[in-house]
């Protein structure tokens, strides 16, 4: 694994499918905060140089600021932020503040979006972007989309910032396919499912990093 | 100057409203505004609208002078907007008929809707039936429980009902849930929605469509009352059949308004859908406005006794004509909107939706102090799909009939 994205939990995850909403509703009844979530990152810190991207739905961060989010995310080694629901109309202001204190702003590009709204994503962006896909919530599915090939070229043709594939991504064969097109894949679901099955046994971590294995070695080697 | 003009070309009113959305839906947004601004300007799809609300819906509604009840309470003379009378029994045809129309020029072919109280669910079901299209509608198990007739009425017109297993149940879960359709389906789907809220252009399309019963009502009380009314009553869920009202008199400075909440059990977090009296700005489902939410951002759950009002967050004009103080916003309980009803239905034969009654209520709360003035009530919807719960609130009528009662 080279990237870990960070999820902050949210009352109403309208993006997610069945999985993570089941998943944001366990970390919810267990407590969890934005505040909870930066402390994890600071752990991760602790023993990881492995890049951090916190996730999450806009209204918890604008509860929390984002002044105050960007200081604090970027003292506990965070090295970027992605706003599921944040379209880049609004984003002036939080990707000013994020930039000051050296934080990535990461977006979503997707096989809807226009040429006009492709420009403005990677206006916005830093670190990389992320592609969604194909339309629909998270959650995995049997192959990837032809629609993500699409996307991929519309934007490679218009910025040089690494591509990320993400969406229904859950299988050593998807990653596979999805890494001759883009400089790395996602996948949420397919963790947070073993996470979900697995809680509280011995096995979790042996099956945790079993599949991650399997989803790395799946990648096609880079020269 | 003031409101009319409202929302900017991307959709704020003031500091609220605008476009929160995933990035899969800003473009199906941006298409969809622009299909509304083209139809806008088109005679022919004005006029055949037009038609539709004359002809099928039953426009124009009566506004009607409720002497007994004003009599009784011994003050302001009371007139009701009668939205109660129009087919499906609510305003929320008026805003379906224009967005059905509209999703038959963008070429959809299947329509799916969220709903509370199931008022907009029925008028969805029904205009899908009209146009032959599909139609699905995301309803809280919660109020499935409480509104069955609805859910089967929508069965009846051939809609697909699916109950939704998450969070309070209620309406704020079908708006998720249907939006994550929507993120799904979006090439073939236009979601329906059914109140002032959401993304930018929906709380100004459907205020649009709504603006019909203000446009009526102030033609009508200037005939029927010779002047304007003093103070305009409606209940806020999202806020559709409000900003309907008040909108075409934003600019009658003489003229107050009242939007009136679900106060639910009481103050507490939790127990009602106060918005304005308990909530603060935050972005839920696509905009932002007022919401009720913890400290950590996370939405609150809420109640009332009326499905239709049972939401979190408020249509992003509201929170700007609170803001100007233009609107006054109170919270009514449900045990006031229930005794409201009650006095309705023995003073002047009309039984009021539960979500109307909160309006009702808050009228008859202050009309006793305001003799000499003009109150103008939106009785937005009839409460045939509210006689259970009225049924369990009044079990003694079920034994003693209402002989006990005081007569009028």
């Amino acid at each position: 694994m080279d990237l870990i994205e960070l999820g902050v939990p949210f009352s109403d995850p309208v993006a997610d499918g069945p999985v993570i909403q089941r998943a944001s509703e366990r970390a919810l009844k267990a407590g969890t905060t934005l505040r909870g979530v930066l402390e994890v990152a600071e752990q991760i810190r602790g023993r990881s140089q492995i890049p951090i991207l916190l996730f999450s739905y806009l209204n918890p961060v604008l509860r929390f600021g984002f002044a105050r989010l960007a200081e604090e995310a970027a003292k506990r080694g965070i090295d970027g932020c992605l706003l599921t629901d944040l379209s880049v109309e609004e984003a002036e202001d939080y990707v000013a503040t994020m930039a000051r204190c050296g934080l990535d702003t990461v977006f979503l590009a997707a096989p809807t979006s226009t040429d006009r709204r492709l420009q403005l994503v990677s206006r916005y962006s830093s670190g990389f972007i992320y592609l969604v896909s194909r339309t629909g919530v998270t959650g995995e599915r049997d192959r990837l989309s032809e629609a993500a090939r699409t996307l991929v070229e519309r934007v490679r043709a218009i910025t040089s910032l690494p591509l990320a594939l993400g969406f229904g991504i859950s299988k050593p064969e998807h990653v596979a396919e999805a890494g001759t097109l883009v400089d790395a894949v996602v996948v949420g679901s397919a963790f947070v499912r073993i996470i979900e099955q697995k809680a509280g046994t011995t096995e979790l971590e042996e099956s945790l990093e079993k599949f991650a294995r399997q989803l790395s070695q799946a990648l096609p080697r880079r020269s | 100057m003031i409101q009319q003009s409202l929302p900017d070309e991307r959709g704020h009113f003031g500091p609220y409203g605008g476009r929160f959305v995933p990035e899969i839906l800003m473009a199906p947004l941006e298409q969809l505004e622009q299909a509304y601004l083209e139809a806008r300007q088109d005679p022919e799809f004005q006029r055949e609208l037009n038609e539709l609300l004359r002809h099928y819906a039953g426009r124009p509604t009566p506004l009607y002078y409720a002497r007994r009840l004003s009599q009784f309470l011994g003050g302001a003379d009371i007139f009701f907007k009668r939205e109660d009378l129009l087919h499906t029994g609510a305003h929320k045809i008026n805003n379906c008929l224009g967005q059905i129309l509209l999703a038959r020029r963008m070429g959809k072919t299947r329509i799916i809707a969220e709903t509370g109280a199931g008022q907009h669910g029925v008028a969805t079901a029904t205009v899908s039936a009209l146009f032959g299209m599909e139609c699905v509608v995301y309803m809280g198990l919660e109020d499935m429980r409480r509104q069955r007739l609805n859910v089967f009425r929508m069965r009846l017109l051939g809609a697909k009902v699916i109950g939704v297993d998450a969070g309070s149940r209620t309406l704020k879960d079908a708006i998720s849930e249907a939006m994550r359709d929507w993120v799904t389906n979006v090439a073939t789907t236009h979601y329906l929605l059914g109140s002032a809220l959401g993304a930018h252009p929906y709380p100004m399309m459907v205020r649009d469509f709504q603006r019909v019963i203000g446009l009526e009502a102030r033609q009508q009380i200037l005939e029927q009352a010779g002047r304007l009314p003093d103070v305009l009553f409606a209940c806020v869920g999202g806020g559709s059949n409000a900003i309907g009202l008040f909108h075409p008199f934003l600019e009658d400075e003489s003229v107050q308004m009242v939007g009136v909440e679900a106060g639910g059990r009481g103050p507490e977090l939790g127990s009602h859908a106060a918005r304005f009296t308990c909530g603060s700005p935050g972005v839920l489902h696509g905009t932002y406005s007022y919401l009720l939410q913890d400290d950590d951002g996370q939405v609150a759950l809420t109640h009332s006794v009326s499905a239709g009002l049972d939401y979190a967050a408020v249509g992003p004009e509201h929170a700007w004509l609170h803001d100007t103080g233009r609107v006054e916003y109170v919270a009514v309980r449900d045990e006031e909107a229930l005794e409201a009803a009650r006095l309705l239905a023995r003073t002047e034969g009309l039984i009021p939706a539960l979500e109307s009654a909160h309006a009702v209520a808050e009228a008859i709360r202050r009309a006793p102090a305001a003799k000499g003035q003009i109150f103008l009530v939106n009785l937005s919807g009839r409460g045939d799909k509210d006689i259970d719960i009225y049924r369990e609130h009044f079990r003694e009528l079920d034994e003693a009939g209402d002989a006990n009662l005081p007569t009028f």
